[in-house]
């Protein structure tokens, strides 16, 4: 092993690291608003909300990132129509066609994670809630939401984590993200195991740190699984 | 954390093996040749799906000349070296050009074509006026080298600021790095066809490819046109040819013969001419 050049190929790739976490942080940021409005839709009853959120969800889950990245980039770009439009400023640049690509893949999948954990919630504390008369609103804000977003977490989490790796994926139309350097490292030296099992290595990092970043929010949003506080001192 | 790092060396152990369970002699009787299928002329894959080009029209030549059967499957270009040596298939035919850095991995046959290398933009363009058009400029050495880097220089004023396209690992992306990474912003390709794509769509101001590929695609889309000056060896490769495992000797001299042959006997420049329109077999 030539470890010289394994640190020189590992610097070289920390140089796509910010462009990942950006990719990342920014969908996955964009695409959570997104999806509880989404997931809202779902939930409210109305056909008319309900059912375009489910072809949403249908169609951005059933297809291909990949797939849905090339039609996204090279598919509108074929369009006069689009090349004239006000978007194109944006739709001509890889960088957001990749972040449009991952926000609206990620948002289908979010939509269905926060679904699930809205419906997680007793529906005893929401008529207890009731009862109180607490209103509609109210009632979303402090009962249904942070437990349903605390019930989603775990399964959030893993979304997070797929996102920093389909973030690869960005590096098929120009982007030199990790992946992006990493295929134009080995065309230049040829070591594909090498230049790959770097890469490799810094997603692992990357997604270790997010993992512990979301075990410790799942802590810190369990307050019956924290340590009971301490007795006070007994008075003399 | 401790389960992890047992994993991860049983996964390398695995690679180590698939790596060196390849290295046997083989009697040749049956070769495996990649190539690229997205880069026409040389080899492209048609509306039915099947591979045809230059390249292929070649090799089922070369092969009756070796005497071998040949396997031809389409493959990523940016991972064909590595799947060369690591015993994917036999033999590169691709369009790949000899270049210095590629024979550090890899072994190559005598050239069965070269052309320079140029740009295309679109018919609008500015840089659709890019000066000394249809000239060639040698980068193999000496004075041809010397006038060749001072047309590189003298093209950078008016390249400055502009979105150049290559196709990824390719001769033509070390060209533009080497002489003009300083000038432009650089977009990397897995496929010319792509590049091409993206230059109708208004995304880049030019692209860098083969003049042999360009051609093509400037007489099927009017609205590509090569522009300003070509450039050929050097950096840009001593011509195209069958890209070889070091470790396979004796099919490097099989398939230099078949070349060598198919050069003299004229297959070489008829099979050209129906493909490019013109000779593309290496001189000198």
């Amino acid at each position: 092993m030539d470890l010289v050049f394994l640190a020189d190929t590992f610097v070289t790739l920390l140089g796509g690291v910010p462009l990942l976490l950006q990719l990342t942080a920014i969908s996955v940021s964009v695409g959570a608003v997104l999806a509880v409005l989404l997931a809202l839709m779902r939930l409210s009853g109305n056909p008319l909300l309900d059912y375009p959120a489910r072809g949403y969800v249908f169609v951005f889950r059933g297809t291909p990132l990949l797939v849905q990245i090339f039609l996204i980039y090279y598919g509108l770009g074929q369009f006069p129509e689009i090349r004239q439009s006000v978007a194109w400023p944006f739709l001509r640049q890889p960088y957001w066609c990749a972040m449009l690509a991952l926000t609206l893949n990620t948002t289908a999948y979010a939509t269905e994670i926060i679904r699930g954990g809205i419906l997680s919630v007793p529906f005893g504390q929401i008529e207890a809630a009731r009862a109180c008369g607490m209103s509609r609103l109210l009632i979303f804000r402090r009962i249904i939401l942070p437990q349903g977003l605390r019930t989603a977490l775990p399964a959030y989490g893993n979304e997070i984590i797929l996102m920093t790796r389909a973030t690869a994926l960005a590096s098929v139309i120009t982007l030199m993200e990790v992946t992006g350097i990493a295929s134009k490292l080995v065309s230049e030296t040829f070591r594909a195991i090498e230049v790959f099992a770097c890469a490799g290595a810094i997603y692992l990092i990357i997604n270790f740190l997010i993992s512990r970043a979301i075990a410790l929010a799942e802590r810190r949003l369990s307050p019956q699984l924290a340590a009971p506080p301490a007795a006070p001192e007994p008075a003399r | 954390m401790k389960r992890l790092m047992t994993c991860a060396a049983g996964l390398l152990a695995a690679v180590v093996l698939a790596g060196s369970a390849t290295a046997q002699t083989k009697d040749w009787s049956t070769i495996r040749i990649a190539t690229e299928g997205a880069y026409k002329p040389w080899n492209f894959t048609d509306a039915s799906g099947k591979l045809v080009g230059y390249e292929l029209d070649l090799a089922a030549d070369l092969c009756a000349r070796i005497k071998a059967k040949c396997e031809i499957s389409a493959q990523a270009f940016d991972g064909m070296i590595p799947g060369l040596n690591a015993g994917k298939f036999d033999a590169i035919m691709a369009g790949m050009n000899i270049s210095p850095k590629r024979l550090e991995a890899i072994n190559f046959s005598l050239p069965y074509g070269r052309t320079p290398s140029t740009w295309a933009t679109t018919k609008d363009s500015a840089l659709a006026k890019l000066p000394d058009a249809d000239k060639v400029y040698s980068l193999v050495g000496g004075a041809d080298l010397a006038a060749a880097e001072k047309a590189a220089a003298d093209l950078k004023p008016l390249l400055k600021g502009k979105i150049i396209g290559v196709q990824t690992s390719t001769i033509q992306a070390n060209f533009i790095e080497q002489y003009f990474k300083d000038v432009v912003e650089i977009r990397q390709y897995k496929t010319t066809e792509q590049h091409d794509l993206d230059l109708l769509a208004g995304r880049l101001d030019a692209v860098f490819a083969s003049m042999s590929y360009l051609k093509g695609v400037t007489e099927e889309n009017k609205e590509i046109v090569m522009a300003g000056p070509r450039f050929t060896g050097g950096i840009l490769g001593a011509g195209v040819a069958v890209g070889l495992r070091k470790t396979d000797p004796e099919l490097k001299e099989k398939f230099d013969a078949a070349v060598a042959a198919a050069i003299a006997d004229g297959t070489v420049a008829k099979l050209s001419v129906k493909w490019f329109g013109f000779d593309i077999t290496p001189k000198g």
